[in-house]
């Protein structure tokens, strides 16, 4: 079904940023615009997922060209559910910023920035033509860019050099992929490729470009071998802006892996094994990775790789079942992470550090805020009515199916090593006395902060760690959300269809 | 022209891959210089390089006759053009910001994300 009102969470963010670069000196009505913005753009989100929902994948063609020749935005169900969880997420950013942004930062136009991301991530979700997904993913890199250095202290620039050269190289081996993918269709449309590429007979090639691709992804979805600029870089921002990169840059990486290869390249028997592999990797390396360190941000980055690969390994089973457990699993991931590196810019404005040698006695000093804090600690480590539980049981389900025991014991490794490492991080920071604060620090503690920024912080943790707690206790209906995008994705006859009419 | 092509491609992305593994900053954005114009070329030659006209139907005319260049690659290397130039100014600003900041442009002495604090 055709509906240009598709473009509208990407059109409104454009909007929204250019209205915050007019008050680029007003601090405080960019604070407003922002928080209002967002709480709109969820507005738009949830209707067009309803809309979606109820009438199935809908189609904009850019200046009325046909598909294949001109440029489409495709919403289906997979499209508009990722687009949600953006902008909640983005809400929940954009209200914890009021409170733990710096005014400097505010300055060099941090929100604004902010809002050019989402917008690129609002674009890379509902673009249906390959070279515009790989412009939307250029706009989400720049605007990291100048997310992860704005302040420009020094370990922020080192991170950022990692951080940038990596992403500039993931650009390049994805132009690469579209520029083979062109040399053997001629097409860029996904809907046309997903065709086109069907019917080549060199499948040596084929799998070439799909290896070209995995590697463009995954570096920016941060998957085993290719992971190492992630924990150089995402402890090194304020916690405001790790937060939107934890919750949303990797998962990017991961949307469009999902929907290049259930849609253009369906895995032969050689990439099911590669990505099998690549999967188990990844939750060994990023949870054996997390238990050695000591800085509580770096213990969540590696986490994000760990996690990445369950989400790897649900693409690497590839059955109905597994897809369900993969998207149902991002679906959750994306609120976690976010609300974690909030919940360790919260640690830090209260006890001043990030070295869990340092934190201490938060239950004994904040009871009602540790609770809140718990909720998406143990989220994230998936103890049955928190949100991560389902994702897993569906992921070993679908492991189980296709009699992949060695990625199922992964799993559970990674289940078991992500749980002793929320029990250490909790008995150490929450349960051990506490020592005395370092005091040699510009920026204000919690405690002395304005009683508006204190709410803001911990409305915008309590709002993401509700989210959690519905996706937990309301697993049916996030499960009915995806099965049916497992299903889409499994089947992309409706896709095709929308995108080029009925054949 | 295409073997010449392909032999200047394998050039600039191995030079560029080359540049990229060296310790020096300013060597590193020279090796990502590099290796987005061999993906532009790439993309050149990959939209087929044919000896004909531009795709412009004549006033006259209903189809194209003749043979002619597809022109949807030259759009492509354009927007990549635009993109990694934007990228490319950053990364260049960025590598100046840092050496003032951390006074070297050798990697391996850019460790102060790797202590554990």
């Amino acid at each position: 079904m055709s509906n240009p009102y598709i473009v509208l969470p990407i059109i409104f963010q454009l909007f929204l940023a250019i209205v915050l670069m007019f008050c680029w000196t007003q601090k405080n009505l960019q604070k407003l615009v922002s928080t209002v913005g967002s709480l709109i753009a969820v507005i738009i989100a949830v209707i067009m997922f309803v809309e979606v929902w109820e009438v199935g994948p809908m189609v904009t063609q850019a200046g009325n060209w046909e598909a294949p020749y001109g440029i489409t935005f495709v919403a289906d169900t997979f499209s508009v559910l990722m687009v949600l969880l953006t902008t909640l997420s983005g809400l929940g950013v954009s209200v914890f910023s009021v409170g733990a942004v710096r005014n400097a930062r505010v300055k060099f136009g941090y929100f604004p920035i902010l809002h050019f991301l989402i917008m690129g991530l609002c674009g890379a979700f509902l673009a249906g033509d390959i070279f515009n997904l790989y412009v939307w993913f250029e706009i989400i890199i720049i605007s990291s860019f100048v997310l992860i250095t704005i302040g420009g202290e020094k370990a922020q620039l080192e991170g950022s050099i990692k951080y940038v050269t990596m992403n500039l190289l993931a650009s390049v081996v994805f132009l690469t992929a579209i520029a083979v993918l062109y040399g053997l269709t001629g097409s860029l449309n996904m809907a046309d490729l997903s065709n086109k590429v069907a019917e080549i007979e060199n499948r040596g090639l084929v799998n070439l470009t799909a290896i070209l691709f995995l590697v463009g992804f995954g570096i920016k979805s941060a998957v085993f071998p290719l992971y190492f600029w992630l924990p150089a870089s995402y402890h090194t921002p304020p916690p405001a802006i790790s937060a939107i990169f934890g919750g949303l840059l990797t998962k990017v990486g991961v949307y469009a892996l999902l929907r290049v290869f259930t849609l253009i390249f369906i895995p032969d028997a050689f990439l099911i094994t590669l990505i099998s592999i690549m999967a188990a990797l990844t939750i060994f390396s990023g949870a054996i990775g997390a238990l050695i360190q000591n800085n509580i941000r770096k213990i969540f980055s590696y986490l994000i790789i760990c996690h990445i690969g369950f989400m790897l390994a649900g693409l690497g089973m590839y059955t109905e079942i597994a897809i369900l457990g993969a998207v149902f699993y991002l679906t959750h991931d994306i609120i976690v992470k976010t609300n974690l590196f909030m919940v360790s810019g919260l640690m830090f404005k209260i006890k001043g550090t990030y070295s869990l040698r340092l934190l201490g006695g938060f239950y004994k000093d904040y009871p009602k805020l540790s609770l809140l804090m718990a909720i998406p600690l143990f989220s994230l480590v998936g103890i049955p009515p928190l949100s991560g539980f389902w994702a897993k049981f569906y992921l070993i389900q679908g492991g189980l199916e296709v009699n992949n025991l060695v990625l199922v014991g992964f799993i559970i490794l990674g289940s078991f090593l992500t749980l002793f490492i929320i029990a250490r991080l909790w008995s150490e920071a929450f349960w051990k006395t506490g020592e005395l604060v370092p005091k040699k620090l510009k920026v204000k503690y919690f405690h002395e902060l304005k009683p508006l920024k204190r709410t803001a912080i911990v409305a915008s943790i309590l709002f993401l760690a509700l989210i959690s707690l519905g996706i937990g206790l309301g697993a049916e209906y996030v499960i009915q959300v995806a099965e049916r995008v497992a299903s889409e994705l499994m089947d992309p006859q409706a896709y095709k269809e929308a995108v080029l009419g009925k054949l | 022209m295409e073997i010449l092509l392909v032999i200047i491609i394998g050039l600039l992305y191995a030079a560029g891959i080359y540049m990229i593994l060296r310790r020096s900053l300013v060597k590193l954005i020279i090796g990502l210089i590099l290796l987005g114009n061999g993906a532009n070329l790439l993309i050149f030659l990959l939209g087929r390089i044919v000896k004909g006209h531009p795709p412009i139907i004549g006033s006259t005319e209903k189809a194209l006759a003749d043979i002619y260049a597809d022109p949807l690659p030259q759009a492509l290397i354009l927007t990549a053009i635009v993109i990694s130039f934007g990228l490319q100014a950053f990364a260049i600003i960025l590598v100046k910001r840092a050496y003032k900041v951390v006074k070297t442009d050798d990697l391996d002495e850019m460790n102060a994300t790797d202590e554990d604090i």
